[in-house]
């Protein structure tokens, strides 16, 4: 059984569908990456997979259960998280709080977490007080992040989190994606940086018009001449 | 869709006959002249809400000015304030004006003479603050010595359409400074920065009893076709003086509705309508595309303003006095909107209709209301129990709630009104 | 020193009491503005209303025969202020709810609160009548007076119970508020919604429950709001109609979905009109030997005449968003 599953999952915002029967499945273990040209549909699958617009056909399953169309606060307690892409911390709020909203949906003690995060990102613990609006981006998207693993999520689903960054801050936040992934967190990630993310990635997914173009390990689609030619600048 | 048009009108004037029927002709006649004024009101806010995408919540103030404006024109000549020194005061007073305004303009070019910053917007205020005490200091003084030498100004004694005219040019004087000031804002803005103008034109034209009278009101102010006394005096009987007269009225008012629907829906569907509802569409992309934004929508919030004057002055006519406080932010700006909520923002027969259907429901909850409560009063004290106190004045306020449900009711299950916009698919 | 006294008991009695009010219907503007984003007309009649509930339960109290310390129509508050909320959360579930799902723009639920304005409004009227009414018609209104300790001084400071009681909850609301808003995991959440309302939903935020926190707020400082106002002058339909204004002006000036801009906003509102009204001449006489001969002190030196004093928040308002549309505080932006 799949950690999530997308089976022939057609979704859009209301007009004409945007994904056309994508079929996505990874394990805990996997860091997913779904790669492909503008307008392919890439952040729309995860906005179908976290309930933020409509699946007119298809299903998409968590451990197995149901949860296509299920809404955000329902997804969370369940292990499912995501950083949107853009505007994705509270800038009006400190780093420390951005990050208990994060634990928001949990009942019990979340110290043990904001450490675990803190150690994670050593940047953020000296800036806990400051307000997330006041950070560099690279800062930001670790506070994003940090945010999401506050609920404890098997589940991490990232939107172009290396969008804007300066290559240092790319390599590092790809790090602690690879190191998310070690505790046992399964990582679906969309990127535009394509050979860098398929280079850590044990499975890509590329897709083109809503559809799914070629699957397979992030090192198979590197070396496979179409995937290079048509999607990673030959 | 013609067919909704039909079924509507229809039932519109089967109501007018049955009213007609049941309450008599001169009621039903000032119901429908006043309908038709508060028809052209609607129009006017259906140029700025329906097409222009304005918020204006201010609609009170323009209807305030509208009848001003025709009190002003139209009411006899006040011999004993041209007698007196008042003219030459008031003319003081404009100079002061003047001078504060020269004032107020040199220090807002302040930068010109490299006072910049700080220095130039303390500088503004200062301008500001000397030009009203300089206007106060004229003002004042001319105010008491009118108020107490001759009571007030007095109208013109000019032809009453002349003074509709000018209620539609006053309003549109007044639109352009509101435009001006506000029209940049986002659309809560705008509703809160136009009602409040349109409390300060209101507390103005209150306050200022040496020009309008204040709360003394005045009347009567003559009208435009002959009035009943008038039809009296021709040899015709009392009750049918009324009908004549009313009928006359109802006839010129009717007219003008016709003309300015017929204006208005050229415009609409001509290339200047079209530029106007791209902009109301999406503002940002008509602006991209070398639309000047900001001054087409103010020409709209003026030309929406002007129909607003003159309906105002309309009503004010016809009521034959002009009492500034009973101007009510329900009675005059929130029914325009059901009205035009529930009638179709976007179209001009919505925007009639509404005011007519609107207006009507108006008027008639309060019997209607009396009606009921004179029932259940009844009901109650033969249960042996009291009576509904006060049941004229409870009645009266039926109609506001009755109003609120409408207009609630209208965005949940029709929030494009009863006759939506079209739009030609021709083009 | 009479006349500084005079001052004091015009200007900053008065300020105090009006900002007060301002103050706690801004806040509830404020917070209905950062959370759902649209301009909640029906807020003036929302204090009406909750001032006439507790009238209600205050003659209730009366007809017992009860004699309470503090004035009737403050101890009945909390009750009100359940009863003005559950309404409140009614009126939100009648009225907005739908035209939210189905995803109307704020615009939309701007005029569908003038609606409910409308609907409140009459109401009110049906069963309240349109007559005036005092809180205080079975029992006396507690009036301060401080008497000061130097010579010469003849006039008390003085001032009502119930402007003194006013002042004693808005501090508190205020306090309760601010540490609700940074302590309580719901105030967070709350102004995380207020911040970035999509961020929140996919952070599992449970919005519906935010939104119900908000009226809960709103409503029951609107009460609290409407009650102390009607305690201090008296009870009438148009109550808070009168100044629904100034208060949008305060929240406005403050910066829209900012609640400590609505605080400041609403007291420098609440003096801005009491010193436009005040009659500066007041504060020359005791000067006027010192002032040459041919200078005579006009009677009257207020900035503006009484009848304006309504006016001076909306030329406050428009002035605020010429210069700086955002507030003295940023406002939200949306």
């Amino acid at each position: 059984m799949s950690l999530v599953e997308l089976r022939d999952v057609t979704a859009g915002y209301g007009g004409a569908p945007i994904l056309k029967g994508v079929n996505i499945a990874i394990e805990a273990s996997d860091i997913g990456v779904i790669v492909g040209p503008n307008g392919a549909g890439k952040s729309t699958t995860l906005k179908a997979i976290f309930g933020l617009l409509k699946v007119q056909e298809g299903h998409v399953t968590f451990r197995g259960r149901d949860i296509t169309n299920a809404e955000a606060d329902r997804l969370v307690p369940m292990g499912l998280s995501f950083v949107p892409q853009e505007h994705n911390v509270f800038t009006s709020m400190t780093v420390h709080e951005n990050l208990e909203m994060g634990g928001f949906t949990r009942s019990d003690d979340i110290t043990g977490t904001l450490d675990e995060v803190y150690g994670m990102f050593p940047d953020l613990a000296a800036k806990r007080r400051q307000k997330a609006g006041e950070l560099s981006g690279g800062q930001r998207q670790m506070v994003a992040m940090g945010r999401a693993l506050m609920s404890k999520p098997s589940l991490l689903m990232l939107d172009e989190p290396s969008a804007g960054l300066s290559p240092r801050y790319m390599m590092e936040i790809f790090e602690q994606v690879a190191r998310i992934n070690k505790t046992g967190v399964g990582i679906l990630m969309v990127e535009q940086n394509a050979r860098q993310a398929l280079a850590f990635a044990t499975k890509g997914f590329v897709l083109a018009s809503g559809q799914n173009r070629f699957t397979g390990t992030g090192q198979e689609l590197l070396d496979d001449p179409d995937v290079a030619k048509s999607f990673l600048g030959g | 869709m013609t067919l909704r048009y039909v079924v509507l009108f229809g039932a519109l004037f089967a109501l007018i006959v049955g009213v007609g029927v049941l309450m008599g002709l001169p009621f039903t006649l000032r119901l429908l002249v006043e309908a038709f004024a508060f028809a052209l009101i609607a129009m006017g806010l259906n140029i700025q809400w329906g097409f222009g995408g304005l918020f204006n919540f201010g609609v009170l103030g323009m209807l305030m000015v509208g009848g001003f404006a025709v009190t002003f024109m139209s009411y006899p000549i006040n011999e004993a304030f041209w007698i007196s020194d008042g003219p030459i005061m008031l003319g003081q007073t404009l100079i002061a004006a003047a001078i504060g305004a020269v004032l107020i303009v040199l220090a807002h070019k302040a930068h010109r003479v490299g006072v910049t910053g700080k220095l130039r917007a303390a500088g503004i205020v200062l301008a500001w603050f000397v030009a009203y005490i300089i206007f106060r200091s004229q003002m004042d003084p001319a105010a008491s010595y009118i108020l107490s030498e001759a009571g007030w100004v007095g109208g013109l004694g000019l032809p009453v359409i002349l003074g509709w005219a000018l209620g539609g040019a006053l309003a549109a004087f007044i639109a352009f400074f509101v435009g001006k000031i506000s029209l940049g804002l986002r659309t809560d803005y705008l509703a809160i920065a136009t009602i409040g103008i349109a409390e300060i034109v209101r507390a103005t034209i209150r306050n200022t009893e040496w020009l309008t009278r204040g709360t003394l009101t005045v009347s009567p102010i003559p009208w435009p076709v002959p009035t009943p006394q008038a039809w009296q005096l021709w040899g015709a009987t009392t009750s049918d003086s009324f009908i004549y007269a009313r009928a006359g009225y109802l006839a010129l008012v009717v007219a003008l509705v016709i003309v300015a629907l017929f204006l208005i829906h050229r415009a609409y569907l001509s290339p200047w309508g079209r530029m106007m509802r791209a902009i109301r569409d999406n503002h940002i992309a008509a602006g991209s595309m070398g639309k000047d934004v900001k001054a087409r929508q103010l020409e709209i919030f003026v030309f929406g303003s002007v129909l607003m004057g003159i309906g105002g002055a309309i009503l004010v006519s016809f009521g034959s006095i002009y009492d500034p406080s009973s101007y009510q932010p329900i009675n005059h700006t929130f029914i325009v909107w059901v009205m035009l909520i529930v009638g179709g923002a976007g179209n001009n027969f919505g925007a009639l209709f509404g005011g007519l259907f609107i207006y009507m429901v108006w008027l008639l909850s309060e019997p209607l209301a009396q009606a009921l409560f004179a029932t259940v009063s009844n009901w109650s004290v033969s249960m042996g129990w009291h009576a509904i106190p006060d049941i004229n004045a409870r009645s009266v306020q039926m109609r506001v709630f009755v109003l609120g449900l409408i207009i609630t009711l209208a965005l949940r299950y029709a929030p494009r009104g009863l006759l939506p916009e079209f739009i030609r698919r021709d083009q | 020193m009479n006349d500084f006294i005079f001052f004091f008991n015009q200007v900053v009695v008065n300020g105090i009491s009006l900002g007060s009010v301002y103050a706690l219907g801004a806040v509830g503007v404020t917070l209905i503005f950062g959370i759902l984003r649209f301009a909640h007309f029906a807020h003036g009649d929302m204090m009406t209303m909750g001032a006439y509930i507790a009238f209600v339960l205050a003659s209730l109290v009366a007809g017992l025969g009860l004699t309470l310390p503090l004035p009737t129509g403050f101890v009945v508050l909390p009750f009100a202020m359940v009863i003005a909320t559950l309404i409140a959360l009614g009126i939100d579930k009648g009225f907005y709810a739908p035209l939210r799902a189905r995803g109307a723009r704020p615009v939309t639920l701007l005029i569908a609160s003038i609606g409910v304005t409308m609907m409140i409004q009459g109401l009110v009227r049906l069963f309240g009548g349109v007559q005036t009414r005092s809180f205080f018609e079975t029992e006396p209104k507690g009036l301060i007076r401080i008497e000061l300790p130097f010579e010469g001084v003849t006039r008390p400071i003085s001032f009502t119970e119930p402007q003194l009681l006013l002042v004693i909850v808005t501090a508190i609301a205020v306090f309760a508020l601010h540490f609700f808003l940074t302590r309580s995991r719901l105030g967070k959440a709350m102004r995380a919604m207020a911040d970035n309302a999509d961020l929140a939903k996919v952070s599992g935020i449970n919005t519906a429950l935010v939104i119900r926190v908000t009226w809960i707020i709103a409503g029951s400082l609107a009460c609290l709001a409407g009650t102390m106002l009607a305690l201090d002058v008296s009870l009438q339909p148009a109550l808070a109609f009168n100044i629904v204004l100034p208060i949008f002006a305060a929240a406005i000036v403050g910066g829209l979905g900012q609640s400590y801009g609505a605080i400041a906003g609403g007291f420098l509102l609440g003096f801005a009109e009491t010193l436009a009204v005040f009659n500066w001449a007041v504060l020359l006489r005791p000067f006027r030997d010192s002032f040459p001969d041919w200078f005579e002190i006009p009677a009257n030196l207020a900035l503006v005449q009484s009848e304006y004093k309504l006016t001076v928040a909306f030329v406050i308002l428009v002035v605020v968003l010429l210069v700086r549309p955002t507030g003295i505080f940023k406002g939200a932006s949306s």
